[in-house]
């Protein structure tokens, strides 16, 4: 019995679903940047269970999965200083709330 | 062995992943996230990628979590209040979700059932990594760096204190339209 690459790829799909889920109902503003960072975490294991299954001395998806990586590390960055700069200013972090541009 | 493996991080993952969903407070939400990504690093390690595995490791649970985890004690994020959300997206999130779920994995892995698989042989070297991303992957290297680059600058400007243009009461013309230009482009 050995896994395949279906089994990794179910289980990449359940995290990205999941992080579809807490950015679409959580209320709380640093939760949902959380959940962005579970769903590239999900296509990050599908880049690598792909490279390793399909191609097997190719070494792209595991660059991708690099650059993935920096992306997210300047998303971050920039992310948060964004959601520093919401919070001084409306004094929350309720999403609900920020509905400065609404009407 | 790999299977044993791949069911108890693949179940840790998992199970971290719902923790972030259920939890209230965004510490435990960020604790779970480094949760998950540990145990995705397992799962890359199993992959035969250990560089991106050490990534993992270093760079998101290292630095990227240590920063979530600054902002919510600096903003002393608290537990957030019962959210007011329609009855209709309460009764139909989870089902909708749970749909996504199975139609990316039916759609994906569907369709790869069958691969066999090439475990136990290491795939390649961690110096080819650094071959391939200095000669065919150069210019994306050089870009993601420029992008650093503007990310500093942006993040420094938007987390800055706004305290200092009140303070010169005198005449200044050029310097809000010249930072709100540059803020533009800092979050393009």
């Amino acid at each position: 019995m050995v896994v395949s690459l279906a089994d990794y790829l179910v289980l990449s799909a359940l995290l990205f679903a999941l992080g579809v889920a807490g950015f679409l109902f959580k209320k709380d503003l640093i939760t949902v940047f959380i959940s962005i960072e579970l769903m590239l975490n999900g296509v990050n294991l599908t880049f690598v269970a792909f490279s390793h299954y399909l191609r097997q001395n190719a070494i792209d998806g595991n660059l991708f999965v690099f650059f993935v990586m920096v992306v997210a590390a300047a998303e971050a960055a920039v992310g948060l200083a964004i959601i520093i700069a919401v919070v001084r200013n409306r004094n929350t972090l309720n999403i609900d709330k920020m509905d400065l541009m609404k009407n | 062995m790999q299977l044993a493996l791949f069911i108890l991080f693949g179940g840790l993952a998992l199970a971290g992943a719902i923790n972030l969903l259920v939890q209230k407070a965004p510490i435990h939400s960020a604790l779970s996230l480094v949760l998950v990504m540990g145990s995705l690093a397992v799962l890359f390690l199993l992959l035969g990628a250990e560089f991106i595995a050490f990534i993992q490791i270093l760079v998101y649970a290292g630095a990227i979590m240590v920063l979530f985890v600054f902002v919510i004690m600096l903003l002393n994020a608290q537990p957030s209040e019962p959210s007011r959300a329609s009855r209709a997206a309460r009764w139909l999130g989870p089902p909708v979700a749970g749909l996504l779920a199975i139609l990316l994995a039916v759609r994906v892995a569907g369709r790869y059932h069958r691969v066999p698989a090439n475990l136990g042989q290491p795939m390649f070297q961690i110096g080819d990594i650094g071959q391939a991303l200095f000669h065919q992957y150069l210019l994306p290297f050089e870009v993601t760096s420029v992008l650093f680059l503007v990310g500093v600058a942006g993040a420094v400007m938007l987390a800055a204190r706004p305290e200092e243009a009140p303070q010169p009461a005198r005449q200044e013309c050029p310097e809000p339209a010249d930072s709100m230009t540059r803020e533009k482009g800092a979050g393009a």
